[in-house]
Protein backbone atom coordinates (compact mmCIF):
# COMPACT_ATOMS: atom_id res chain seq x y z
CA UNK A 1 0.00 0.00 0.00
CA UNK A 2 1.33 3.41 -1.02
CA UNK A 3 0.21 6.28 1.21
CA UNK A 4 0.08 10.03 0.73
CA UNK A 5 -1.84 13.14 1.84
CA UNK A 6 -3.91 13.20 -1.31
CA UNK A 7 -4.54 11.01 -4.37
CA UNK A 8 -5.34 12.70 -7.66
CA UNK A 9 -6.98 10.35 -10.16
CA UNK A 10 -6.30 11.43 -13.74
CA UNK A 11 -3.11 12.28 -15.63
CA UNK A 12 -4.45 14.79 -18.16
CA UNK A 13 -4.54 18.54 -17.60
CA UNK A 14 -7.10 18.96 -14.80
CA UNK A 15 -5.50 16.39 -12.49
CA UNK A 16 -1.81 17.27 -12.80
CA UNK A 17 -2.46 21.05 -12.75
CA UNK A 18 -4.32 20.60 -9.46
CA UNK A 19 -1.72 18.13 -8.18
CA UNK A 20 1.08 20.59 -8.99
CA UNK A 21 -0.76 23.21 -6.88
CA UNK A 22 -1.24 20.68 -4.07
CA UNK A 23 2.54 20.12 -3.98
CA UNK A 24 3.01 23.87 -3.69
CA UNK A 25 0.56 23.77 -0.76
CA UNK A 26 2.88 21.22 0.83
CA UNK A 27 0.72 18.13 0.45
CA UNK A 28 2.32 14.79 -0.34
CA UNK A 29 0.55 14.05 -3.63
CA UNK A 30 0.22 10.98 -5.86
CA UNK A 31 -1.23 11.17 -9.39
CA UNK A 32 -2.69 7.94 -10.76
CA UNK A 33 -2.92 7.78 -14.53
CA UNK A 34 -4.51 5.20 -16.81
CA UNK A 35 -2.83 3.42 -19.74
CA UNK A 36 -1.78 4.89 -23.07
CA UNK A 37 -4.79 3.48 -24.91
CA UNK A 38 -7.52 5.50 -23.19
CA UNK A 39 -9.30 8.68 -24.34
CA UNK A 40 -6.90 11.56 -23.89
CA UNK A 41 -8.65 14.91 -24.10
CA UNK A 42 -5.45 16.57 -22.88
CA UNK A 43 -3.58 15.43 -26.00
CA UNK A 44 -6.11 16.40 -28.64
CA UNK A 45 -7.15 19.92 -27.79
CA UNK A 46 -6.77 23.26 -29.50
CA UNK A 47 -4.52 25.11 -27.06
CA UNK A 48 -6.62 28.21 -26.49
CA UNK A 49 -6.70 30.10 -23.21
CA UNK A 50 -10.16 31.32 -24.05
CA UNK A 51 -12.45 33.60 -22.10
CA UNK A 52 -14.81 35.53 -24.42
CA UNK A 53 -17.37 32.80 -25.01
CA UNK A 54 -17.09 30.94 -21.70
CA UNK A 55 -19.92 30.91 -19.20
CA UNK A 56 -23.08 31.57 -21.17
CA UNK A 57 -25.77 31.28 -18.48
CA UNK A 58 -23.24 31.21 -15.63
CA UNK A 59 -21.13 34.30 -15.12
CA UNK A 60 -19.20 32.64 -12.32
CA UNK A 61 -17.63 30.33 -14.90
CA UNK A 62 -16.77 33.29 -17.12
CA UNK A 63 -15.06 35.02 -14.20
CA UNK A 64 -13.25 31.78 -13.27
CA UNK A 65 -11.89 31.46 -16.84
CA UNK A 66 -10.85 35.12 -16.85
CA UNK A 67 -9.08 34.68 -13.51
CA UNK A 68 -7.19 31.73 -14.96
CA UNK A 69 -6.16 33.78 -18.01
CA UNK A 70 -4.71 36.39 -15.64
CA UNK A 71 -2.92 33.77 -13.53
CA UNK A 72 -1.33 32.34 -16.68
CA UNK A 73 1.49 34.91 -16.68
CA UNK A 74 2.89 33.76 -13.32
CA UNK A 75 1.99 30.15 -14.08
CA UNK A 76 4.03 30.25 -17.32
CA UNK A 77 7.09 31.62 -15.48
CA UNK A 78 6.81 29.01 -12.72
CA UNK A 79 6.54 26.17 -15.22
CA UNK A 80 9.57 27.48 -17.09
CA UNK A 81 11.55 27.64 -13.88
CA UNK A 82 10.59 24.16 -12.66
CA UNK A 83 10.50 22.24 -15.94
CA UNK A 84 12.73 24.23 -18.31
CA UNK A 85 9.87 24.19 -20.83
CA UNK A 86 8.47 27.34 -22.39
CA UNK A 87 4.77 26.73 -23.03
CA UNK A 88 4.59 29.52 -25.67
CA UNK A 89 1.92 31.49 -23.84
CA UNK A 90 0.49 34.45 -25.76
CA UNK A 91 -1.95 36.90 -24.29
CA UNK A 92 -2.33 39.53 -26.98
CA UNK A 93 -6.09 39.16 -27.08
CA UNK A 94 -8.17 36.81 -29.19
CA UNK A 95 -10.59 37.14 -32.05
CA UNK A 96 -13.47 35.09 -33.29
CA UNK A 97 -13.86 36.09 -36.94
CA UNK A 98 -17.42 36.43 -38.19
CA UNK A 99 -18.67 35.44 -41.64
CA UNK A 100 -21.73 37.37 -42.81
CA UNK A 101 -24.33 39.47 -41.05
CA UNK A 102 -26.16 36.50 -39.55
CA UNK A 103 -23.09 35.41 -37.60
CA UNK A 104 -22.45 38.96 -36.44
CA UNK A 105 -26.03 39.32 -35.18
CA UNK A 106 -25.90 35.96 -33.43
CA UNK A 107 -22.62 36.85 -31.71
CA UNK A 108 -23.98 40.25 -30.70
CA UNK A 109 -27.01 38.59 -29.09
CA UNK A 110 -24.81 36.16 -27.14
CA UNK A 111 -22.60 39.00 -25.96
CA UNK A 112 -25.64 41.02 -24.79
CA UNK A 113 -26.73 38.10 -22.62
CA UNK A 114 -23.26 37.68 -21.19
CA UNK A 115 -22.90 41.40 -20.49
CA UNK A 116 -26.25 41.40 -18.72
CA UNK A 117 -25.48 38.35 -16.57
CA UNK A 118 -22.07 39.80 -15.64
CA UNK A 119 -23.62 42.92 -14.09
CA UNK A 120 -21.12 45.08 -12.24
CA UNK A 121 -18.37 42.47 -12.61
CA UNK A 122 -18.15 43.38 -16.27
CA UNK A 123 -17.85 41.52 -19.55
CA UNK A 124 -15.02 42.74 -21.71
CA UNK A 125 -15.57 41.69 -25.30
CA UNK A 126 -16.47 43.83 -28.28
CA UNK A 127 -17.49 43.45 -31.89
CA UNK A 128 -14.89 45.05 -34.11
CA UNK A 129 -15.17 45.89 -37.79
CA UNK A 130 -13.35 44.01 -40.51
CA UNK A 131 -10.88 46.88 -41.05
CA UNK A 132 -9.93 46.85 -37.37
CA UNK A 133 -9.43 43.10 -37.42
CA UNK A 134 -7.14 43.47 -40.43
CA UNK A 135 -5.09 46.10 -38.63
CA UNK A 136 -4.47 43.69 -35.76
CA UNK A 137 -2.96 41.11 -38.11
CA UNK A 138 -0.53 42.88 -40.45
CA UNK A 139 0.10 40.99 -43.69
CA UNK A 140 -2.99 38.83 -43.38
CA UNK A 141 -5.60 38.95 -46.14
CA UNK A 142 -9.12 38.38 -44.84
CA UNK A 143 -11.74 36.69 -47.01
CA UNK A 144 -14.47 38.80 -48.64
CA UNK A 145 -17.17 37.32 -46.40
CA UNK A 146 -15.51 38.39 -43.14
CA UNK A 147 -17.61 41.21 -41.71
CA UNK A 148 -15.78 41.63 -38.41
CA UNK A 149 -14.84 39.81 -35.25
CA UNK A 150 -15.56 39.57 -31.58
CA UNK A 151 -12.43 40.59 -29.72
CA UNK A 152 -11.44 40.09 -26.10
CA UNK A 153 -8.19 41.27 -24.59
CA UNK A 154 -8.33 38.39 -22.09
CA UNK A 155 -7.92 35.65 -24.69
CA UNK A 156 -4.68 33.95 -25.60
CA UNK A 157 -3.18 30.57 -26.32
CA UNK A 158 -0.39 28.15 -25.45
CA UNK A 159 1.28 25.14 -27.02
CA UNK A 160 -0.95 22.52 -25.34
CA UNK A 161 1.50 19.61 -25.61
CA UNK A 162 4.29 21.66 -24.07
CA UNK A 163 1.85 22.74 -21.36
CA UNK A 164 1.00 19.12 -20.55
CA UNK A 165 4.66 18.18 -20.42
CA UNK A 166 5.64 21.24 -18.36
CA UNK A 167 2.93 20.59 -15.76
CA UNK A 168 3.91 16.93 -15.38
CA UNK A 169 7.61 17.78 -15.12
CA UNK A 170 7.00 20.63 -12.64
CA UNK A 171 4.83 18.42 -10.43
CA UNK A 172 7.54 15.78 -10.28
CA UNK A 173 10.25 18.41 -9.85
CA UNK A 174 8.44 19.49 -6.68
CA UNK A 175 8.45 15.91 -5.38
CA UNK A 176 5.05 14.81 -6.63
CA UNK A 177 4.69 11.13 -7.43
CA UNK A 178 3.24 10.07 -10.79
CA UNK A 179 2.07 6.50 -11.38
CA UNK A 180 1.32 5.59 -14.99
CA UNK A 181 -0.66 2.54 -16.14
CA UNK A 182 -2.50 2.71 -12.82
CA UNK A 183 -6.18 2.70 -13.68
CA UNK A 184 -8.30 2.99 -10.53
CA UNK A 185 -10.73 0.07 -10.51
CA UNK A 186 -12.32 0.70 -7.14
CA UNK A 187 -12.41 3.29 -4.36
CA UNK A 188 -13.48 2.56 -0.79
CA UNK A 189 -13.35 4.39 2.52
CA UNK A 190 -12.14 2.46 5.55
CA UNK A 191 -13.31 5.00 8.13
CA UNK A 192 -10.21 7.17 8.05
CA UNK A 193 -8.72 7.08 4.55
CA UNK A 194 -9.77 6.48 0.96
CA UNK A 195 -8.27 3.41 -0.64
CA UNK A 196 -7.91 3.48 -4.44
CA UNK A 197 -7.27 0.06 -5.91
CA UNK A 198 -5.42 -0.47 -9.18
CA UNK A 199 -4.60 -3.83 -10.75
CA UNK A 200 -1.19 -3.99 -9.08
CA UNK A 201 -1.29 -1.82 -6.03
CA UNK A 202 -3.51 0.05 -3.56
CA UNK A 203 -3.10 3.73 -2.66
CA UNK A 204 -4.36 5.27 0.57
CA UNK A 205 -4.91 8.92 1.48
CA UNK A 206 -7.35 11.00 3.56
CA UNK A 207 -8.23 13.00 0.43
CA UNK A 208 -8.95 11.92 -3.12
CA UNK A 209 -9.60 14.07 -6.19
CA UNK A 210 -11.36 12.67 -9.25
CA UNK A 211 -10.09 14.51 -12.32
CA UNK A 212 -10.06 11.66 -14.81
CA UNK A 213 -12.42 12.90 -17.51
CA UNK A 214 -14.94 10.31 -18.57
CA UNK A 215 -13.45 7.93 -16.01
CA UNK A 216 -15.32 10.02 -13.45
CA UNK A 217 -18.63 8.45 -14.47
CA UNK A 218 -17.59 5.10 -13.01
CA UNK A 219 -15.70 6.35 -9.95
CA UNK A 220 -17.82 9.26 -8.68
CA UNK A 221 -20.70 7.09 -7.33
CA UNK A 222 -18.14 5.13 -5.23
CA UNK A 223 -17.56 8.26 -3.15
CA UNK A 224 -21.15 9.53 -3.14
CA UNK A 225 -20.77 12.03 -5.97
CA UNK A 226 -23.18 12.48 -8.86
CA UNK A 227 -21.27 14.06 -11.78
CA UNK A 228 -23.15 14.28 -15.08
CA UNK A 229 -20.79 14.45 -18.05
CA UNK A 230 -21.29 13.52 -21.69
CA UNK A 231 -18.86 12.86 -24.54
CA UNK A 232 -18.60 15.27 -27.46
CA UNK A 233 -16.22 14.83 -30.35
CA UNK A 234 -14.08 17.63 -31.74
CA UNK A 235 -12.11 17.16 -34.94
CA UNK A 236 -9.02 19.16 -35.83
CA UNK A 237 -7.01 19.65 -39.03
CA UNK A 238 -3.32 20.51 -38.94
CA UNK A 239 -1.28 22.01 -41.78
CA UNK A 240 2.41 21.90 -42.59
CA UNK A 241 4.60 24.49 -40.90
CA UNK A 242 4.82 27.91 -42.46
CA UNK A 243 6.21 31.33 -41.54
CA UNK A 244 4.26 32.88 -38.66
CA UNK A 245 1.52 35.12 -39.97
CA UNK A 246 -1.49 34.71 -37.69
CA UNK A 247 0.03 36.57 -34.77
CA UNK A 248 -2.77 36.24 -32.22
CA UNK A 249 -5.13 33.67 -30.72
CA UNK A 250 -8.09 32.97 -32.98
CA UNK A 251 -11.26 31.07 -32.20
CA UNK A 252 -11.20 28.32 -34.81
CA UNK A 253 -8.01 28.81 -36.82
CA UNK A 254 -4.73 29.44 -35.06
CA UNK A 255 -1.07 29.21 -35.93
CA UNK A 256 1.13 27.63 -33.30
CA UNK A 257 4.49 28.92 -32.11
CA UNK A 258 6.12 26.35 -34.38
CA UNK A 259 4.30 27.44 -37.53
CA UNK A 260 1.60 24.82 -38.02
CA UNK A 261 -1.94 26.06 -38.52
CA UNK A 262 -4.56 24.26 -36.47
CA UNK A 263 -8.07 24.34 -37.88
CA UNK A 264 -11.04 23.37 -35.77
CA UNK A 265 -13.34 22.27 -34.71
CA UNK A 266 -16.50 20.25 -34.58
CA UNK A 267 -19.06 19.56 -31.87
CA UNK A 268 -20.42 16.09 -32.56
CA UNK A 269 -22.49 13.67 -30.55
CA UNK A 270 -21.00 10.29 -31.54
CA UNK A 271 -20.58 8.68 -28.11
CA UNK A 272 -16.93 7.66 -27.65
CA UNK A 273 -15.95 7.35 -31.33
CA UNK A 274 -12.79 9.46 -31.67
CA UNK A 275 -12.41 8.92 -35.41
CA UNK A 276 -12.41 11.49 -38.18
CA UNK A 277 -14.77 12.10 -41.10
CA UNK A 278 -14.12 13.58 -44.52
CA UNK A 279 -17.29 15.69 -44.41
CA UNK A 280 -16.26 17.40 -41.16
CA UNK A 281 -12.76 17.97 -42.49
CA UNK A 282 -14.17 19.53 -45.65
CA UNK A 283 -16.47 21.84 -43.71
CA UNK A 284 -13.66 23.01 -41.40
CA UNK A 285 -11.24 23.55 -44.28
CA UNK A 286 -13.87 25.43 -46.29
CA UNK A 287 -14.57 27.84 -43.47
CA UNK A 288 -10.85 28.33 -42.75
CA UNK A 289 -10.20 29.28 -46.36
CA UNK A 290 -13.25 31.52 -46.42
CA UNK A 291 -11.74 33.43 -43.49
CA UNK A 292 -8.07 33.27 -44.57
CA UNK A 293 -7.83 32.62 -48.36
CA UNK A 294 -4.03 32.21 -48.07
CA UNK A 295 -4.51 28.91 -46.24
CA UNK A 296 -5.73 27.31 -49.48
CA UNK A 297 -2.07 27.00 -50.55
CA UNK A 298 -1.01 25.04 -47.44
CA UNK A 299 -1.05 21.27 -47.23
CA UNK A 300 -2.82 19.41 -44.46
CA UNK A 301 -0.61 16.85 -42.78
CA UNK A 302 -2.79 15.51 -39.99
CA UNK A 303 -6.31 15.27 -38.71
CA UNK A 304 -7.67 13.79 -35.53
CA UNK A 305 -10.75 13.41 -33.43
CA UNK A 306 -10.82 13.79 -29.68
CA UNK A 307 -13.55 13.34 -27.10
CA UNK A 308 -14.43 16.34 -24.94
CA UNK A 309 -15.57 15.98 -21.36
CA UNK A 310 -18.72 18.05 -21.45
CA UNK A 311 -21.02 19.00 -18.60
CA UNK A 312 -24.70 19.69 -19.42
CA UNK A 313 -24.18 23.48 -19.37
CA UNK A 314 -20.56 23.39 -20.63
CA UNK A 315 -19.40 25.00 -17.37
CA UNK A 316 -17.02 23.30 -14.95
CA UNK A 317 -18.04 21.06 -12.07
CA UNK A 318 -16.19 21.24 -8.74
CA UNK A 319 -17.74 19.30 -5.87
CA UNK A 320 -16.88 17.81 -2.51
CA UNK A 321 -18.83 14.75 -1.46
CA UNK A 322 -21.28 15.28 1.40
CA UNK A 323 -21.39 11.58 2.15
CA UNK A 324 -17.59 11.20 2.09
CA UNK A 325 -15.93 14.55 2.90
CA UNK A 326 -12.40 14.59 1.50
CA UNK A 327 -13.55 13.19 -1.84
CA UNK A 328 -13.59 15.79 -4.59
CA UNK A 329 -14.40 15.96 -8.27
CA UNK A 330 -13.07 18.55 -10.74
CA UNK A 331 -13.91 18.50 -14.43
CA UNK A 332 -14.54 20.60 -17.52
CA UNK A 333 -13.68 20.47 -21.21
CA UNK A 334 -11.45 23.53 -20.72
CA UNK A 335 -8.38 21.86 -19.26
CA UNK A 336 -5.99 24.28 -20.96
CA UNK A 337 -7.79 27.51 -20.05
CA UNK A 338 -8.33 26.42 -16.45
CA UNK A 339 -4.89 24.93 -15.77
CA UNK A 340 -3.60 28.08 -14.05
CA UNK A 341 -6.65 28.56 -11.83
CA UNK A 342 -6.67 24.86 -10.96
CA UNK A 343 -3.01 25.06 -9.91
CA UNK A 344 -3.83 28.01 -7.65
CA UNK A 345 -7.41 28.13 -6.39
CA UNK A 346 -8.62 24.56 -6.92
CA UNK A 347 -5.53 23.22 -5.14
CA UNK A 348 -6.07 25.66 -2.27
CA UNK A 349 -9.72 24.57 -1.97
CA UNK A 350 -8.68 20.92 -1.64
CA UNK A 351 -5.74 21.64 0.66
CA UNK A 352 -7.42 24.14 3.02
CA UNK A 353 -11.15 24.26 2.28
CA UNK A 354 -10.78 27.94 1.41
CA UNK A 355 -12.79 28.93 -1.66
CA UNK A 356 -13.17 32.11 -3.70
CA UNK A 357 -16.59 33.84 -3.45
CA UNK A 358 -19.28 32.10 -5.49
CA UNK A 359 -17.29 28.87 -5.84
CA UNK A 360 -20.25 26.79 -4.61
CA UNK A 361 -22.03 27.58 -7.90
CA UNK A 362 -19.76 25.00 -9.54
CA UNK A 363 -21.45 22.14 -7.67
CA UNK A 364 -23.27 19.59 -9.83
CA UNK A 365 -26.29 20.26 -7.61
CA UNK A 366 -27.23 22.87 -10.22
CA UNK A 367 -28.35 20.03 -12.50
CA UNK A 368 -30.70 18.40 -9.99
CA UNK A 369 -34.25 18.15 -11.24
CA UNK A 370 -37.28 17.98 -8.95
CA UNK A 371 -37.00 14.21 -8.63
CA UNK A 372 -33.54 14.68 -7.14
CA UNK A 373 -31.77 13.14 -10.10
CA UNK A 374 -29.12 14.83 -12.12
CA UNK A 375 -30.08 15.39 -15.73
CA UNK A 376 -27.55 15.02 -18.51
CA UNK A 377 -29.77 16.69 -21.09
CA UNK A 378 -28.63 20.02 -22.46
CA UNK B 1 29.58 9.30 -46.97
CA UNK B 2 27.17 7.44 -49.22
CA UNK B 3 28.01 5.43 -52.32
CA UNK B 4 25.86 3.42 -54.68
CA UNK B 5 26.33 -0.34 -54.31
CA UNK B 6 25.51 -0.91 -57.96
CA UNK B 7 26.36 1.06 -61.04
CA UNK B 8 23.62 3.18 -62.56
CA UNK B 9 22.06 1.04 -65.28
CA UNK B 10 18.93 1.50 -67.34
CA UNK B 11 16.94 4.66 -67.68
CA UNK B 12 18.21 7.87 -66.07
CA UNK B 13 16.83 11.37 -65.54
CA UNK B 14 18.63 14.68 -65.03
CA UNK B 15 17.62 16.80 -62.04
CA UNK B 16 18.97 20.07 -60.72
CA UNK B 17 19.94 20.32 -57.06
CA UNK B 18 20.81 23.82 -55.83
CA UNK B 19 21.81 24.66 -59.38
CA UNK B 20 23.95 21.53 -59.89
CA UNK B 21 22.93 19.08 -62.63
CA UNK B 22 22.84 15.47 -61.42
CA UNK B 23 22.02 12.36 -63.44
CA UNK B 24 20.22 9.73 -61.37
CA UNK B 25 18.35 6.47 -61.98
CA UNK B 26 14.73 6.93 -62.97
CA UNK B 27 12.28 5.75 -60.33
CA UNK B 28 14.30 6.58 -57.23
CA UNK B 29 13.27 9.16 -54.65
CA UNK B 30 14.59 12.67 -54.40
CA UNK B 31 15.96 11.77 -50.95
CA UNK B 32 17.95 8.83 -52.36
CA UNK B 33 19.23 10.99 -55.21
CA UNK B 34 20.54 13.80 -52.99
CA UNK B 35 22.01 11.37 -50.44
CA UNK B 36 23.84 9.43 -53.17
CA UNK B 37 25.19 12.74 -54.43
CA UNK B 38 26.64 13.42 -50.96
CA UNK B 39 24.99 16.83 -50.96
CA UNK B 40 25.26 17.42 -47.21
CA UNK B 41 22.25 18.89 -45.47
CA UNK B 42 18.97 19.22 -47.29
CA UNK B 43 17.20 21.75 -45.08
CA UNK B 44 17.57 23.84 -41.94
CA UNK B 45 15.27 23.22 -38.98
CA UNK B 46 12.26 25.53 -38.69
CA UNK B 47 12.75 25.61 -34.92
CA UNK B 48 16.51 25.77 -34.29
CA UNK B 49 18.01 26.53 -37.71
CA UNK B 50 20.16 23.39 -37.45
CA UNK B 51 21.22 21.57 -40.61
CA UNK B 52 19.15 18.44 -41.29
CA UNK B 53 19.07 15.61 -43.83
CA UNK B 54 16.73 12.71 -44.73
CA UNK B 55 16.36 10.27 -41.85
CA UNK B 56 13.53 7.73 -41.81
CA UNK B 57 13.14 7.49 -45.60
CA UNK B 58 9.56 6.26 -45.19
CA UNK B 59 7.47 9.38 -44.90
CA UNK B 60 7.25 9.60 -41.14
CA UNK B 61 9.85 11.97 -39.69
CA UNK B 62 9.59 15.01 -42.00
CA UNK B 63 13.36 15.58 -41.73
CA UNK B 64 13.70 15.49 -45.54
CA UNK B 65 11.53 18.48 -46.40
CA UNK B 66 12.83 20.28 -49.49
CA UNK B 67 11.70 22.79 -52.06
CA UNK B 68 10.81 20.77 -55.15
CA UNK B 69 9.73 22.49 -58.36
CA UNK B 70 9.08 25.69 -56.46
CA UNK B 71 6.96 24.18 -53.70
CA UNK B 72 8.45 24.08 -50.21
CA UNK B 73 7.88 21.50 -47.46
CA UNK B 74 7.77 18.55 -49.85
CA UNK B 75 8.91 15.21 -48.49
CA UNK B 76 11.95 14.23 -50.57
CA UNK B 77 11.63 10.60 -49.51
CA UNK B 78 8.07 10.42 -50.84
CA UNK B 79 8.78 12.14 -54.15
CA UNK B 80 10.07 10.30 -57.23
CA UNK B 81 12.64 12.12 -59.38
CA UNK B 82 11.53 13.37 -62.80
CA UNK B 83 13.37 14.76 -65.80
CA UNK B 84 14.14 18.44 -65.31
CA UNK B 85 13.04 18.52 -61.67
CA UNK B 86 14.41 21.50 -59.74
CA UNK B 87 15.29 20.81 -56.12
CA UNK B 88 16.54 23.26 -53.54
CA UNK B 89 17.53 23.08 -49.90
CA UNK B 90 14.77 24.41 -47.71
CA UNK B 91 15.81 27.22 -45.39
CA UNK B 92 13.61 27.28 -42.28
CA UNK B 93 9.86 27.59 -42.59
CA UNK B 94 8.07 27.88 -45.90
CA UNK B 95 6.49 31.21 -46.60
CA UNK B 96 2.79 31.61 -46.14
CA UNK B 97 1.15 31.55 -49.59
CA UNK B 98 0.25 34.96 -51.02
Amino acid sequence: METSDVIVVGGGLFGPATAYGLRQQGLDTVVLDDGDDVLRAARGNFGLVWVQSKGMGMHQYHAWSRESAHLYHDFTSELREFSGTDIAHRNDGGMHLLLGEAEREQRRREMDIMRQQAGADGFECEIIEREEAEKMMPGVRLGDDVVGASFSKHDGDVNPLKLLRAIHASFQHLGGRFRSDSRVENIRHDGSVFIAETKNCAFAAPKIVLACGHGITKLAPMVGLDTPIVPQRGQVLVTERAEPLLNMALGSVRQTDEGTVQIGNTEEDVEFDDGTTLSAGQAMARRAVQVFPQLAGLRLIRTWGCIRVLTPDKCAIYDESEEFPGAYVATSHSGVTLAAVNARHTAKWIATGETPPGFEEFSAKRFKTEGGHVSTHH
Amino acid sequence: MFRRTTEIKGETVAIRFDGQRIVVPAGETVAAAVLANNSGHTRTSVVSGEARAPYCLMGTCFECLMEIDGIANRQACMTIVAEGMTINRQQGKREMPE
